[in-house]
């Protein structure tokens, strides 16, 4: 089963990595070059789509701007997320698999239709153009996530934890935060990146609740592409960039990921 | 969720932020939403009630049955090959080293392009004449033309979605993995457990819970899926690949029928809270991964 494991994992990585360097050669190549021939290795390289993102207060405002909300909307869900996980992880109450399940049901608004009602909303609560307002319609979907994946590993913790810290004299404040916290670094680690990620592709929402002071990066994306009557080449150029701030979270997470739950150390 | 938890009515406290900033966002948007689909609403001042006959007709069209036929086979498909798949990503990415953080930055890479990005990779990397994926095919002998022949448009929405998606999967697999504490590996082996025993007895029961919300997060999302298919196909060729979301959002959008597409939108809601309900329930209730945790360790 490893072994078959490994192959698939193989392959999986090349398969990954086709597009992703078809993506790379788009951003390194004129407009015209992409649609006019076929080659594997760009003859003519040339970093003019990457000097025009550079150079273009647009492109780099709209980078801060979205920033700006993710990080806001991350903050936000891990703070509430962590005691309902909690909760949700080691007590029953009343309503408890209800209130559970209709949190999900947030993510399955269709949106097309939706889109209005969001709009009039934070309109007449003055919250239209902000960062706190996409930061907070994305809690919707990201905070729900986050009580579902913290509670998913909160509940592999065993309470055996939760006594002992008891029986040792602990508080319930040192407990949280000193103990069950630190264990479930990694879980926290998984669902701050899962936050980060989906609150910065989202782009409905995003273009929904933004006027022209705090655009962000992927509305950025679709306008200028349907203003200039798309080029390929900027468009690829600026995906490769909106890759990087979700890397440093990754990179950020991964060492807590790969430690798991190191339950000896309490 | 544990059986044998406490019951303590007092744990409300805990989820009462949630529940308030989660409500705001929710409740007001959908009572609007279901208040315009009985609704005829010619523009905001001239409305007039219409009860059901939306939601009527909207069940009656025969273009939102055939495009309710593809999402399902679309979904399920997706699905069949995610899930497993992700799961032996996991299985297989080395637990500690260099090479893990290689590989997950690798894997995260495709969740964070921006869908209608991802939509233009594969629009241009599967085109026949300047596409890595297309030209390869085709010197391979294979007339492969996404554009124009539909079986081909369907299997490259496909081929996208696992490459966009599987890594949600994998990602939080891997995350359920090292979460396995190493004594039941080493108390395994001593068991002289198979292969497969270690993953259906060791394994499996930790990654229960996450691959519970990995199953839900894609049947939700690959119900929804509209950017993507939106910009590789367009939802050709002729209406092939034309999902619900597709065709909701003509309704909404190119043609403003804000009656009938929020009753749409309602209709679309309630069959995917079905779905996940019907799953979330049958796991809920299956209690048989605990059971045989127990049994293992007995």
């Amino acid at each position: 089963m490893t072994s078959v494991s490994r192959w698939v994992l193989v392959f999986y990585c090349i398969y990954l990595l086709l597009p992703l360097y078809w993506l790379m050669t788009m951003a390194l190549r004129t407009n015209s070059d992409i649609t006019g021939k076929f080659e594997v290795i760009p003859s003519n390289p040339t970093l003019a789509n990457f000097a025009e993102i550079f150079s273009n207060p647009v492109w780099y405002q709209a980078f801060g701007n979205s920033l700006s909300y993710v990080v806001l909307n991350t903050l936000i869900s891990i703070c509430v997320a962590l005691p309902a996980a909690y909760v949700f992880s080691r007590y029953r109450f009343l309503g408890d698999r209800q209130l559970f399940f209709w949190l999900l049901t947030n993510r399955m608004a269709p949106p097309a239709v939706f889109l209005l009602p969001f709009f009039q909303l934070y309109s007449s609560i003055g919250l239209f153009d902000t960062p706190l307002a996409v930061a907070l319609a994305h809690c919707l979907f990201t905070v729900p996530l986050s009580v579902w994946i913290l509670e998913g590993f909160m509940s592999g913790v065993p309470s055996e934890v939760d006594e002992m810290a008891k029986i040792d004299g602990h508080s319930f404040p040192y407990f949280f935060f000193r103990i069950f916290i630190p264990i479930n670094r990694g879980a926290i680690g998984v669902t701050l990146f899962f936050c980060f990620m989906f609150s910065w592709v989202e782009l409905l929402l995003a273009r929904t609740l933004t006027g022209s002071t705090t655009k962000p990066i992927v509305v950025v994306m679709t306008r200028t592409v349907s203003a200039s009557g798309l080029d390929w080449g900027v468009l690829a150029a600026a995906g490769a960039l909106t890759v990087v701030p979700g890397i440093i979270v990754v990179w950020f997470v991964r060492k807590h990921l790969v430690k798991g739950f190191a339950l000896g150390r309490v | 969720m544990a059986i044998n938890k406490p019951y303590n009515n007092r744990a409300w406290l805990g989820v009462l932020p949630v529940l308030l900033i989660v409500a705001f966002s929710a409740v007001i948007p959908l009572m609007t939403v279901v208040n315009y689909s009985i609704q005829d609403i010619l523009d905001f001042n001239s409305r007039f009630y219409v009860g059901l006959d939306w939601y009527r007709e909207t069940l009656q069209d025969p273009r939102f049955i055939d495009a309710f036929g593809r999402q399902v086979l679309f979904s399920l498909s997706v699905l069949a090959i995610e899930i497993p798949l992700g799961i032996l990503v996991a299985r297989g990415l080395p637990k500690s080293g260099a090479w893990t953080s290689v590989l997950l930055i690798l894997l995260a890479v495709p969740l964070l392009i921006p869908w209608n990005v991802v939509g233009t990779i594969w629009q241009i990397y599967a085109r026949s004449d300047i596409g890595l994926l297309g030209v390869g095919l085709n010197e391979l002998g294979l007339a492969f033309n996404y554009t124009s022949n539909p079986t081909h448009a369907w299997l490259t929405l496909i081929a996208m979605d696992v490459w966009h998606w599987t890594s949600l999967v994998a990602l939080l697999s891997f995350a359920g993995l090292t979460s396995v504490p190493p004594a039941y590996y080493q108390a395994a082996e001593l068991d002289g457990a198979s292969k497969w025993q270690v993953f259906r007895y060791v394994e499996m029961p930790r990654l229960g819970g996450v691959l519970v919300i990995a199953v839900l997060l894609r049947l939700m999302d690959s119900f929804m899926i509209y950017t993507e298919p939106f910009v590789l196909t367009g939802g050709g060729p002729g209406n092939a690949t034309t999902f619900l979301s597709q065709y909701l959002a003509t309704m909404a959008v190119g043609q403003f029928d804000l009656g009938p597409a929020a009753a749409f939108s309602v209709i679309y809601f309630l069959f995917i809270l079905l779905f996940c309900w019907i799953f979330y329930n049958s796991v809920m209730l299956d209690n048989t991964v605990g059971d045989n945790e127990a049994r293992y360790h007995d």
